[in-house]
């Protein structure tokens, strides 16, 4: 949905303004666009769901880049949210260089952040949930999708306890989560007890013996529509994270469970059912496809924005993108438990337009005090585009790659595949702020130690698997392990054990020997009792050394079958 | 666990795990083709008779959480009675060392042929359980389950 505004703006936005110093991009977005264009909505029906998700401990505005590379393969490849740049531009109508572009796409990225500025803030969203609230009243239900509560210093020091102060001023009807499980099982069963909305996941069950652990669903009465909220967990929490942060629990997709839940729902006289999930775009999109009765997906955790409503037989597909970038408005007209017509707007959270909500924002300062000092310690300056959304290296990796090659003297550095974590722009500063954005987990630890390129090879095929299986159900949702002085081919299209070959040492082009052991430098073990600095220490002392980060262009992942 | 299971089908497990064992010695350096010996044991047990698929369900997760300690669960559509009931559940790995992972007895008292246990997988493979029935018919389901090095999820 562009405003008219939007379109007459467009050439101008593209021209001549990548000189523009950072911050000063409030009179330029203002003249773009105003708050009323953002909050500008036809309303429909009676009920009107609000979804934001993976907001990743984002209390600030921050810029955050789209994936230039988001394959998808088979049923899924070409399909959205698998089209990135001028190829999602085309296929959802937006016009490049306008907000829109921006806020949605990898496009002129530089330069429109310094046109259109930092997007997100915590207080920007509780300006718009609040703008909803007061038009739509008792119609309006407010749903969060987990990735909430971890991806920031303040979030890691507090165990998320940050955000959940400022998210209870949003008053929210129900949560779900994923990196909330690795503040371990006892802190999550805290933040539950304390929590004032529900906490769903009915994908997760003792591990011995099957019984539920959490809330499988709330029903809640809006517009006099009973709607079911049906909540699930990211499924894959004790293999994709280390297994002894969640030791008694078991996750999983379980359909069955889901069709169960659905059928509940509706004997208990739900007029609609909605699933709040963490599962992942193709993972739900597969779901949706294969359960009855599941009016609305409101998907998180590949981070995928989409503009409009994807249908997926009779269910709508919800994707509100991450890191606070946006909130989801999404208008139904329920009847005799069908949805008659809806409509939708992913609502760009533009910071230099939204006016902050002076509550949240106060909250926000009240929590940030105890690290403001060293949060705003500047470490370095980067005179490149740091990032790290993609499927294969971003830039932000390539720096923390060359830190852990250069501070612990290792041939190969592995850096994790998180789809989280900010971006900066040429010229700004590097804060420990924005070193945490990228950093701030519960398994910090840097280790080094030796592998075989067999192993080596063994690793790159599993990570791809979890990226590349035309199965979605055994997709998990990360994109693929980054990697620092080594150079290989995929082909995203073979099967597991086939698809990576080419394996070389970038320094001197020598192909990796499966018998040969290399030095490995890595973080984020899922092993336990893992020996060596956080991975801030790492990054933050090779900062020291080289105060000014300046990339070259990383060609060391030739991709093959996209 | 749903299903009594006796200490006779404790025994009998471990001794069909014990009878595995006592297979030809493999090449020591050779990789051992565990799909064939697996598919001997299947053959062994049907005595050569081709197991039927429907009856039978196997639930295993498509991902291990923890390849050292995967839930399994059987269940067999079947009446228990005295003329129609099952007698036994045999579950097979195929890239274990050994072929058998557990047998479960059942008679007619046991009133449903469903069993759950934990068992533990050398990596990605098929699983595949065969029940044997009163009237000597067998039934068979496979399943794949997929054991990840893990970490990285976004």
């Amino acid at each position: 949905m562009l405003s008219r505004r939007e379109f007459a703006q467009i050439a101008a936005a593209t021209m001549g303004i990548a000189s523009l110093p950072v911050g000063s991009t409030r009179a330029l977005a203002q003249q773009k666009m105003t708050q009323a264009d953002l909050l500008d909505f036809k309303s429909v029906g009676n009920v009107t769901l609000v979804h934001v998700t993976d907001i990743h401990g984002q209390l600030m505005p921050t810029y955050f880049r789209e994936p230039s590379e988001n394959y998808g393969v088979g049923a899924d490849k070409g399909q959205p949210p698998h089209i990135t740049g001028k190829d999602y531009l085309s296929h959802f109508g937006v016009k490049a260089g306008s907000p829109t572009a921006y806020a949605l796409t990898c496009d002129g990225f530089e330069g429109l952040a310094r046109t259109y500025g930092k997007i997100g803030g915590l207080d920007r969203i509780a300006t718009v949930v609040k703008a909803i609230r007061a038009e739509r009243g008792d119609k309006m239900v407010l749903l969060d999708g987990g990735d909430t509560l971890q991806g920031s210093w303040g979030s890691l020091q507090s165990k998320g306890q940050d955000m959940l102060d400022c998210m209870a001023l949003l008053k929210p009807d129900a949560m779900t989560a994923h990196w909330e499980f690795t503040y371990g099982q006892d802190r999550v069963q805290e933040i539950v007890k304390n929590l004032a909305y529900p906490f769903l996941a009915m994908n997760v069950h003792d591990a011995q013996w099957g019984d539920p652990i959490f809330k499988p669903q709330v029903m809640l009465e809006r517009g006099g529509v009973k709607i079911a909220v049906l909540g699930q967990a990211f499924p894959f929490c004790p293999i994709a994270h280390p297994r002894y942060m969640m030791p008694d629990w078991s996750f999983g997709i379980h359909e069955g469970e889901v069709q169960k839940q659905v059928d509940a729902a509706r004997k208990a006289g739900a007029g609609l059912v909605v699933l709040l999930s963490h599962n992942g775009y193709d993972v739900d999109k597969k779901l949706a496809s294969r359960i009855k009765g599941l009016d609305v997906v409101l998907t998180g955790h590949t981070h995928d924005s989409t503009p409009t409503v994807q249908m997926v037989g009779k269910t709508l597909m919800v994707a509100s993108g991450s890191s606070g970038k946006f909130v989801s408005r999404l208008d139904l007209d329920v009847q005799n438990g069908e949805i008659k017509s809806f409509a939708y707007r992913l609502i760009p959270m533009f910071a230099d337009v939204i006016a902050p909500d002076a509550e949240m924002a106060a909250k926000i300062t009240q929590v940030r005090k105890p690290y403001v000092e060293k949060l705003n310690t500047v470490l370095g300056t980067t005179d490149s585009l740091l990032y790290r959304r993609g499927n294969f290296n971003g830039t932000m990796d390539d720096m923390i790659c060359q830190a852990l090659l250069e501070e612990r003297d290792a041939e190969i550095a592995l850096s994790p595949g998180f789809r989280w974590g900010t971006s900066l722009l040429p010229g700004q500063n590097i804060t420990f702020d924005d070193l945490a954005n990228e950093t701030a987990i519960t398994y910090p630890t840097s280790y080094r130690n030796t592998m075989s390129g067999s192993q080596l090879k063994d690793v790159l095929e599993d990570i791809a698997d979890n990226l590349f299986n035309t199965d979605p159900y055994y997709q998990q949702g990360g994109d693929m392990v980054r990697v620092g002085g080594l150079g290989y081919t995929i082909d995203i299209n073979q099967k597991m054990g086939s698809r990576i070959s080419n394996m070389e040492i970038l320094k001197t082009g020598k192909a990796i020997d499966p018998a040969t052991n290399y030095s490995v430098a890595g973080w984020a073990s899922v092993q336990k009792d893992v020996k060596g600095p956080a991975i801030w220490d790492v990054v933050s002392d090779h900062l020291k050394k080289h105060k000014t980060v300046k990339l070259a262009p990383n060609r060391s992942v030739k991709v093959v079958g996209a | 666990m749903l299903t009594d299971l006796s200490r006779r089908s404790a025994l009998k497990a471990t001794g069909l795990v014990a009878g595995a064992s006592i297979l030809p010695a493999l090449p020591a350096l050779a990789a051992p083709d565990t799909v064939a010996v697996a598919m001997d044991a299947i053959k062994k047990l049907t005595g050569g008779k081709e197991p039927v698929k429907g009856k039978i369900k196997l639930n295993l997760p498509q991902i291990a959480e923890n390849g050292n300690t995967v839930p399994l669960g059987v269940t067999v559509d079947s009446p228990m009675t005295v003329d129609s009931h099952v007698e036994e559940i045999t579950v097979f790995v195929t890239k274990n060392p050994l072929p058998i992972a557990i047998a479960f007895l059942f008679t007619p008292e046991s009133g449903k042929a469903e069993a759950s246990t934990h068992i533990r997988l050398a990596g990605t493979q098929d699983v595949i359980a065969v029940a044997k029935m009163s009237d000597g018919t067998f039934c068979i389901d496979t399943k794949n389950c997929k054991v990840t090095i893990g970490g990285c999820g976004g």
